[in-house]
């Protein structure tokens, strides 16, 4: 029997205003060649300009995956000639990377597994390229633009662990806001490293790695299909060689591109237009102030206040909800009933007029006041779920609809024993009958009070008073 | 024009001088060659300003909007920037009025002035010789005077050799002082920006324009707040210099015997002034390694900065199949030989298997040599020496970097210290020797400008060789 020996390159754009070397727009637009400058066209002459913000947010990244991270910014070149790299060498981080021996916790059949994040490291993207059957063609939209690399130790031994790994990785990289991390805009990208090895093997096997996949989809069945491969070579005894491979979605499969990766010789040395800065203390922890309760922590925060563990997990899939959730519970509403109402109605309604959470006209505010109204009595939870769905539609707060809909509950005793009163005057049959001993027709008369008083009456009350009359008769 | 800045200000009508310099520019370039571009039209952006209407000359390195910018090699024959270099963009503002780009060797690599791609420049002094490189145009159009200043480019000794072998005033101030902005990049960490005039004076009051913090280059240097041009007739008695004894004893030549006896006799008149000049003895296995030292890093450097030259965005483009191959064509054709060279070099010093050895020795025995002359600067004010062992050479078939004996090594290289160190480093004339010009170069410690200036200003006024012009019927 083989296993698999996975480790992962990870390549997330930062979501920063202009790019890292030059004041350009970093912007995904789908129209090529806008977003451009002598910098990033490497014109002679220029020189890079760092960007305070993308070193910030690679620097927070890192803090949040736990790394060690350096006190200088130190950056280096790598050279290489490749159209798509217009000054024929990358700025990027070689010897003092922002981050190093960090770590990001899984959860694997409820058990927790440390996985090593070897190094993250801040670089600038290439241009995109576009190959036809006789030319190339070449978008600089891209080319600059801040770009995070996180190398993971070979830790992982199937495609659930990675794939569980790399959606941990993306929920802490936009808690962080370092970026929108979305594949289609291809800001994430991973490059996987797998190689195979028996249990009795006391050295990994020569390892494939596979480029630039762009959806977690596709590294899961990058995987499936490398291990089913390499694994196939190994028990017809053949030898795995050591190679780049790409992932070809439409055939499922993946296909050599070159062989014997380690050659490129890329000779970095240390970027001399950019002096060594050093990170002062202050600047480091204003950095590691901004990094927010992550998902896992608060996750386990909402089980203890009496979430269930299944709406835990759907409230901190996404900060901006999870965010939503704390300030309703900040305002003094319960946890599970908060919760209910968010993971059952407003996502629900979220998802049907495919509307974000800051975009819904329902504030933290107006939700606590319509948990509120219930808890009260001024209103019966069956009203609630119809207040809900008016404040959304007619854009206006739970008490404005409330009033203008004239649905505040009756919670007055006096007025609620008049018309009990008045119902049991009205019905002496069925008082007999309940004097009789039939004492179940109760229902009956909390039935008639309810109607007469328009569903208005705080049933709770109406039983209570109801009783309390009838049995005087 | 033969004039200095404060006499060319006097002139009512500049544009009529403008036009007289280029007349004087064109009937030159059959004899001297030293101009690729020479401007049509008067273009003063400033008429208030400290240079307004001054006529200078820039070399072909600095990024000029508009105007062709071919750093003297084939493979930019054709490119026109699109951006301003910072200084020209000072220039701009200070009112000087541009009248031409100058030859130098081919992207700023070589000491002859005989490798640009519009033909060799010849020394007015005497045509059969090198006029020195690589700011070899800038030297000559000052040294002939034609303009009363020209901006150049150093990164070995590229303003100060020229300069003392055109027998006019060289200054490359301290690292960072000039910002590098817009100037093709030879290697960055020893590149400086240059001045040339006839008289100390002119320098100081052109590079007060220059100088300053600039946002585009990092390196650059807070402001000193010091108006040069007022601070250079200082009293200097106190101040204190040295020079090398083994590299004045490294002469052996009989004409380097005549130019260390001229040395010796500007040091006399020197302590007459009441300046202190002691000898100082240097460890000469690290004189011997400047050179070596130099070559590998300043190639290493070169071969990544100049890997922008592809012909993909900018230059001129050869065809091919393939993007590899349009790049390979472009720079085969486009570079001179010797360019590949010091590429092949560079590229080797990098190599992985190599860089250890080569590329990192030489940036520690930089740091050696730089952490003894600060050592010493702790007790001197500023070293001086011959700036070359002789005077302008005639026609040199065999490249200089093949000579590897004492004098050479010594007497022709000590000016790369300057560069190193980043220091303050200035040429000028101190004699005759066989009716051609010899220079004597004053280095001072790191932002120290000011006072090199000033130390400069007390040399010039004792060997009373001051605007010296060449002129060439």
């Amino acid at each position: 029997m083989y296993k698999a020996v996975i480790g992962l390159e990870v390549h997330c754009e930062l979501n920063t205003n202009s790019k890292m070397f030059s004041s350009s727009k970093n912007e995904y637009n789908n129209n090529p060649n806008v977003n451009l400058s002598v910098i990033d066209l490497a014109f002679p002459g220029i020189l890079p300009l760092p960007n305070k913000e993308g070193i910030r947010k690679a620097i927070k990244l890192a803090m949040a995956l736990n790394c060690e991270v350096p006190n200088v910014v130190k950056f280096d070149r790598k050279n290489y000639y490749y159209p798509d790299l217009p000054k024929g060498y990358q700025i990027t981080q070689m010897t003092n990377p922002f981050g190093r021996n960090g770590y990001l916790d899984i959860e694997i059949d409820g058990k927790v597994k440390r996985c090593g994040i070897h190094q993250l490291h801040l670089e600038e993207d290439t241009a995109s390229m576009e190959h036809h059957l006789d030319y190339s063609l070449l978008d600089y939209n891209r080319c600059g633009v801040p770009l995070v690399e996180i190398v993971t130790e070979p830790c992982f031994s199937d495609e659930e662990e990675v794939v569980q790994f790399l959606e941990n990785l993306r929920s802490i990289i936009k808690y962080t806001d370092v970026s929108e991390a979305s594949s289609d805009k291809g800001q994430l990208r991973v490059d996987v490293n797998i190689s195979m090895m028996k249990d009795t093997d006391t050295h990994f096997g020569v390892r494939a790695e596979i480029k630039n996949i762009n959806s977690f989809n596709s590294v899961k069945e990058t995987i499936l299909y490398e291990k089913k491969r390499q694994e196939e070579i190994l028990s017809n005894g053949g030898v795995v060689i050591q190679e780049t491979r790409r992932w070809v979605d439409d055939e499922g499969k993946t296909v050599g591109m070159r062989e014997k990766v380690d050659a490129v010789d890329y000779k970095y040395y240390v970027e001399p237009n950019i002096p060594l800065v050093s990170l002062s203390d202050e600047f480091l922890s204003e950095i590691r102030r901004e990094i927010p309760v992550l998902h896992y922590e608060r996750r386990l925060k909402y089980v203890s206040l009496g979430v269930s563990e299944k709406d835990a997990k759907t409230l901190v899939k996404s900060k901006d909800i999870s965010d939503y959730f704390e300030k309703v519970l900040e305002l003094g509403a319960d946890a599970k009933e908060a919760s209910n109402w968010i993971t059952t109605r407003l996502l629900g309604y979220m998802n049907n007029n495919d509307k974000s959470i800051n975009e819904v006209y329902m504030t933290p505010d107006m939700l606590y006041s319509l948990i509120d109204l219930v808890n009260s009595g001024k209103i019966s939870s069956q009203q609630a779920k119809d207040v809900f769905l008016l404040v959304l539609e007619e854009e206006k707060s739970p008490s404005d609809i409330v009033r203008e809909k004239g649905m505040e509950q009756i919670s007055d005793e006096g007025k609620i024993r008049d018309i009990v009163n008045k119902v049991i005057d009205e019905n002496q049959p069925q008082l007999e009958t309940y004097k009789s001993g039939k004492t179940n027709i109760i229902g009956f008369f909390v039935g008639q009070v309810l109607k007469a008083s328009g569903g208005k009456a705080n049933p709770s009350m109406v039983s209570k008073i109801l009783n309390e009359e009838i049995n005087k008769r | 024009m033969n004039k200095s800045i404060e006499e060319i200000k006097l002139i009512d009508n500049k544009e009529e001088l403008f036009n007289q310099v280029i007349d004087e520019c064109k009937r030159s370039q059959s004899t001297l060659n030293s101009f690729v571009t020479i401007m049509d039209k008067y273009e003063c952006f400033n008429k208030e300003g400290v240079l307004s209407g001054v006529p200078y000359s820039l070399k072909d390195n600095f990024s000029t909007s508009g105007i062709l910018t071919t750093g003297s090699s084939n493979i930019l024959r054709d490119y026109v920037p699109v951006f301003d270099s910072t200084v020209y963009k000072k220039l701009k503002e200070a009112g000087a009025v541009l009248v031409g780009k100058t030859v130098m060797d081919e992207l700023a690599m070589g000491g002859s002035g005989l490798t640009g791609h519009t033909g060799a420049v010849k020394n007015p002094w005497n045509l059969e010789h090198i006029p020195g490189g690589s700011s070899a145009g800038s030297a000559v159009s000052v040294a002939t005077g034609m303009v009363p200043f020209s901006i150049g480019s150093d990164t070995g000794d590229s303003v100060r050799k020229p300069a003392s072998f055109c027998g006019v005033v060289g200054y490359k101030p301290t690292y960072g002082r000039v910002s590098r902005f817009g100037l093709f990049p030879f290697a960055s960490s020893l590149d400086h920006v240059g001045v040339f005039a006839r008289n100390v004076k002119d320098v100081a009051i052109v590079t007060d324009v220059i100088k300053g913090r600039d946002d585009f280059d990092m390196t650059t240097l807070s402001n000193d707040n010091i108006k040069y041009a007022d601070v250079l007739d200082k009293d200097v008695s106190a101040k204190k210099l040295f020079y090398i004894k083994e590299i004045v004893e490294s002469a052996k030549t009989e004409e380097s015997k005549e130019v260390i006896r001229v040395f010796n006799e500007t040091l006399d008149k020197l302590r007459s002034k009441g300046v202190v000049v002691q000898e100082v003895s240097f460890d000469k296995k690290l004189l011997e390694c400047l050179y070596p030292i130099y070559f590998i890093i300043s190639c290493a450097e070169s071969t990544s900065n100049n890997s922008n030259l592809t012909g993909f965005i900018f230059g001129s483009r050869e065809s091919g199949n393939s993007p590899e191959e349009v790049m390979f064509n472009t720079r085969s054709k486009g570079f001179g030989e010797m360019i590949k060279r010091r590429f092949v070099i560079g590229s080797y010093v990098l190599e992985r298997e190599n860089q250890e050895k080569l590329f990192l020795n030489a940036k520690r025995a930089r740091r050696m040599i730089v952490e003894k002359m600060n050592e010493l600067f702790k007790e001197y004010d500023g070293f001086v020496l011959p700036t070359s062992g002789g005077v302008a050479p005639k026609t040199i078939p065999n490249h200089e970097a093949d000579r590897l004996d004492d004098e050479y090594l010594l007497l022709e290289n000590h000016l790369l210290i300057g560069n190193f160190g980043g220091y303050p480093s200035i040429t000028l004339p101190m004699g005759m020797v066989n009716d051609m010009p010899v220079g004597i170069t004053l280095t001072c410690p790191q932002k120290e400008d000011a006072m090199c200036l000033n130390i400069a200003n007390s040399i010039e006024s004792v060997t009373g060789l001051k605007d010296l012009v060449c002129e060439v019927k």
